[in-house]
């Protein structure tokens, strides 16, 4: 018998007809979505880096249009691909200012142009009637992501907590027609039918003049009113989400807190199935309300700070519009932890008064880089007000540095929500 | 994806004999393209280049370029890349005119590529078809070792900015090396220098003997001077023997460093890797040029596709059509910066200093205004002298080079600065120089920098690789360095070190007060001398996936 010699496989990269093949390289068959990977696996590649000993890498990130009023959201995944460069962000205190390009008349050191750094929305402009229209896309998309945020992530789910309550609710009512069977005769209907029936077969030969006896009466031509189930949206979450947009906050730290809550807000929407309304509060020493998120996210300006002066806010705008009692109300604050109230002597009465109503409380702490860690004014005054003990259900605290990557901003969403 | 019609590239033809009349050199065959929205999605990760490898960021990319594309739809005019032929792709249903303003400068670009010093590396061979056969080998490895390759994929991108693009491109037209050059070389280039430490002036004088040498006694002088060489410093020869064999090692090209030098590449079930690291050193090294031409290849397209357009007869009737979208181009912005429209007044400029005689002493000693204004050699070296500093130059010689001061008033240029009115509560753009250096800083400060990261042979203890950082100003982006020292352990099958400068973090006393400054609505810089920034050097070291950091004195 002969002996099997093993092929070994050769490694070539260059095979016959390259040449031909580039040339002949028509249309894709399949369109490019087929050949790209879809998320759900991209992110199932990332969980296994983790079992492999690297970090994970693929990050869900979000697009946001900027616009007024239509700002539309869409999920994309994002990675960065890490190397040695040089911080282009980094500048040299002496060198002062940002410097671009420009052209154009003028002197040195003449200003030539401002653009405001406060937005000046219409601050505190009520009503239910947030962002309708254009916001439906915001929804879409952020209902795609709390369900990939549930699912992929593991955070907690509402209803494996027992609070069905929360969600749907049937009922039955006869409002749909059936034709055949059912449980009421609809007798305006059936005649119309009736009617249809025998214009067809031609037994009316004068439409002004219709003899009832001589109709024919088909069983299917009967329409009668059938019970059927109603969806009945019980309950409605409404969420604060309350912003520290003062001048300490800018860069890493706002950045920090709202993609937190843009989570929030996704994970919210999932589990209430988009029954979900917003309220966006941005505060320095004094709390506005702003239309959007695309305003919340991009404010900025460069004031002190006074955290009162927002769950103030809250609890007027609760008040005014009677919210307790439609509403689970969800509160959640992102500071850096700055307040010059500094023992809480007017923050802590507000925030005991929005626990009356609120279903939670979430506040973020991102700290800044260059101060103590568990030091900040509101870390302080939150923990020795005993609210955190007492009240655990109702009123939770996270702190983290301003660099926190992602998967410590969504392990902060667990502690703030489970 | 499909060739344009030939409708269309009856016109492409046209112009390109256009073109070549004007004096633009360029190969005979290129390929066009139409492509959808869709097609463009996929290939701008790809660099372009359908036949890249494929690589799942690539696909994150796509994801997200999609998501992209809904909020901001919006696609380029054209594309090139630079292959052997080269291709463009175009937008569909563009009209004749337009097509031939875009085929102008399609052909400019390619010009360009086929003739600027800095892509002589990308002379010899077609991409695609070596992409192709890098992808199949990626895709071959990949059936066999798994996620692994994307994992090597992934490191080895990781450090593709530290590539020795320079010492690639200067293997070219390098003058032969002769044995007795190579001794000489050593001599004055590591001996005196780096072994002896000689001071200049006895650097000189081994200079002048050694011309002196030459010039007494011909041919036999180089042996003459080493002879004596060797009798001030007997271990000259034996030192010189032992650099020929350490020759080749590249310690500014981490890449290919790892692959010359790693012992765990080295093993045997590891050697796959060494060719996924080589496809992506290949990759990148083709596109260094790319990115450190930006300015000078859009200008000189701009530049040619105006020139070319005006003259050319077939588009009569449209001369409005083409102002508009050529200004949408080439406009210089109130704020911001435009390298079409920058590059193409820069190489206008030139074009017209050099006809007018003014690169020249004559000129540049000058000191009246009027008589600067007026001065006018006639030389007509214009044309000839773009056509150069297409050929020669990158973005940063273009820029130190040629932005002058008349350049800055001509166009009414100016650096801006952007500061926070805290009274107004606004951004206030102001005029913060209309100085040329000024001016030519803010340029240079945004050009394509990779950092210098050399390995230090000789520090790195028990088999570690031994990174030093050459600090100049500027810090590394902090977060990326665990993942990449993480890639580069990996590669390197041991602990990798980093040496490199970090700020010094301001005591939290005075960031405190810094923070009660802006409050109170006072900046802290005004209340006193600006805050200076002290460096320190310190030591990252990443040994088995935990990264540290300490403080070097």
């Amino acid at each position: 018998m002969k002996k099997r010699v093993p092929i070994v496989e050769e490694i070539t990269v260059l095979s016959r007809g390259d040449f031909d093949l580039l040339l002949n390289m028509g249309e894709p068959k399949a369109g490019y979505t087929a050949h790209v990977r879809s998320l759900d696996e991209l992110l199932e590649r990332d969980r296994r880096r983790e079992a492999d000993g690297f970090p994970r890498k693929i990050r869900v990130g979000r697009l946001i249009k900027p616009g007024k009023g239509d700002a539309k959201v869409v999920v994309v995944p994002t990675t960065v691909e890490e190397k040695l460069i040089h911080d282009p962000h980094f500048r040299p205190p002496d060198e002062g200012d940002e410097s671009l390009g420009g052209t154009g008349e003028g002197e040195e050191g003449e200003v030539i142009g401002e653009s405001p750094v406060r937005e000046t929305g219409e601050a505190g402009e009520g009503g239910a009637g947030q962002g309708e229209g254009g916001s439906h896309e915001v929804e879409s998309s952020a209902y795609d992501l709390g369900r990939i945020l549930t699912e992929k992530f593991e955070l907690p789910n509402l209803q494996d907590k027992g609070k069905k309550r929360w969600l749907t609710r049937y009922s039955y009512e006869l409002t749909d027609r059936h034709r055949g069977f059912g449980q009421l005769l609809d007798k305006k209907a059936t005649l119309r039918r009736v009617l249809e029936t025998n214009l067809a077969l031609g037994r009316i030969p004068d439409p002004q003049a219709v003899d009832p006896n001589e109709l024919l009466i088909s069983p299917e031509d009967r329409v009668y009113r059938i019970l059927s189930r109603e969806k009945d949206y019980e309950s409605q979450a409404l969420v604060f989400f309350l912003r520290d947009y003062s001048g300490s906050m800018a860069g890493k730290a706002t950045e920090v807190v709202c993609t937190q809550h843009v989570l929030i807000y996704s994970w919210l929407m999932y589990q209430y199935e988009r029954q979900v309304e917003t309220r966006f509060i941005l505060h320095d020493t004094e709390a506005k309300e702003v239309k959007d998120f695309y305003t919340y996210y991009n404010s900025r300006v460069a004031g002190g700070t006074r955290v009162a002066a927002a769950y103030r806010l809250v609890n007027e705008m609760v008040e005014k519009e009677s919210l307790a009692k439609d509403y689970n109300i969800y509160v959640f604050h992102g500071t850096d932890g700055d307040d010059w109230d500094t023992d809480g002597q007017e923050v802590l009465p507000e925030i005991e008064k929005v626990l009356t109503y609120a279903s939670r409380v979430g506040v973020t702490v991102a700290e800044h880089a260059h101060g103590s860690s568990g030091n900040t004014e509101v870390e302080r005054y939150l923990k020795k007000s005993g609210l955190l003990e007492n009240k655990p259900e109702l009123l939770r605290l996270d702190v983290m540095g301003e660099d926190a990557e992602e998967p410590r901003i969504i392990d902060g969403i667990k502690k703030l929500i489970s | 994806m499909e060739l344009i019609n030939q409708h269309t590239k009856a016109i492409m033809e046209g112009c390109k004999e256009r073109a070549r009349a004007a004096g633009l050199r360029f190969e005979d065959e290129t390929l066009e393209y139409i492509v959808t929205n869709r097609d463009l999605l996929e290939l701008t990760p790809k660099l372009m280049i359908p036949t890249l490898y494929d690589y799942w960021v690539h696909d994150v990319e796509v994801l997200k370029e999609k998501g992209r594309y809904e909020l901001y739809p919006g696609n380029p005019y054209e594309t090139v890349i630079n292959t052997r032929p080269a291709i463009s792709f175009y937008n569909d249903n563009n009209p004749d005119w337009l097509n031939v303003m875009i085929f102008y400068h399609v052909l400019a670009h390619i010009d360009f590529f086929q003739n600027n010093i800095f892509f002589r590396h990308t002379w010899d061979f077609d991409l695609t078809g070596q992409a192709l056969s890098d992808k199949r080998l990626v895709a071959r490895l990949r059936a066999r070792h798994g996620r692994w390759v994307d994992y090597v994929i992934e490191f080895a991108r990781g450090i593709d900015n530290l590539v020795g693009y320079f010492e690639e491109l200067a293997r070219y037209d390098r003058p032969a090396a002769t044995p007795a050059s190579r001794r000489f070389d050593y001599y004055f280039d590591v001996f005196l220098q780096d072994v002896k430490k000689v001071r200049t002036s006895d650097y000189i004088r081994e200079v002048e003997r050694y011309n002196a040498c030459c010039k007494d006694q011909g041919e036999l002088g180089i042996e003459g001077f080493f002879a004596e060489v060797v009798v001030k410093y007997p271990e000259f020869e034996a030192l010189y023997e032992k650099s020929l064999g350490q020759k080749g090692a590249r310690t500014t090209d981490l890449l290919q460093y790892l692959m010359e030098h790693s012992e765990f590449l080295k093993r045997e079930d590891n050697r796959w890797m060494l060719s996924v690291l080589q496809v992506v050193r290949n990759t990148s090294v083709y596109f260094q040029p790319q990115i450190r031409t930006k300015i000078l290849n859009e200008g000189w397209a701009s530049y040619w596709h105006e020139r070319l357009f005006l003259e050319d007869d077939r588009i009569q009737g449209h001369e409005v059509d083409f102002a508009r979208v050529h200004a949408g181009v080439t406009s210089l912005p109130k704020v911001g910066l435009n390298p079409y429209a920058l590059g193409m007044r820069l190489f206008e400029y030139i074009e017209e200093m050099a006809d007018k005689g003014r690169y020249s002493f004559a000129y540049q000693k000058l000191g009246d205004a009027e008589e600067r204004r007026r001065f006018d050699a006639k030389t007509g070296k214009g044309r000839e002298t773009i056509f150069a500093v297409r050929a020669n130059e990158s973005d940063f010689s273009f820029i130190s080079r040629y932005i002058d001061q008349d350049f800055l008033d001509r166009h009414k240029l100016f650096v801006a600065g952007k500061r926070l009115n805290r009274a107004r509560m606004t951004w206030q753009y102001y005029i913060k120089s209309r100085k040329a250096a000024d001016y030519r800083q803010m340029l240079v400060d945004d050009l394509y920098h990779p950092p210098r990261i050399n390995v230090a042979r000789d520090r790195g203890e028990d088999g570690s690789l031994y990174l030093v950082h050459k600090f100049e100003g500027k810090p590394l982006v902090r977060d990326y360095i665990a993942n990449t020292l993480l890639g580069i352990e990996y590669l390197w099958g041991r602990p990798v070190q980093l040496e490199t400068s970090e700020p010094v973090p301001a005591a939290a006393a005075s960031s405190n007060a810094a923070l009660a400054g802006a409050f109170s609505g006072v900046s802290a810089e005004r209340e006193g001398e600006p805050a200076h920034i002290s460096w320190r050097r310190v030591l990252y070291t990443l040994k088995n996936r935990e990264l540290s950091k300490v403080p070097l004195s």
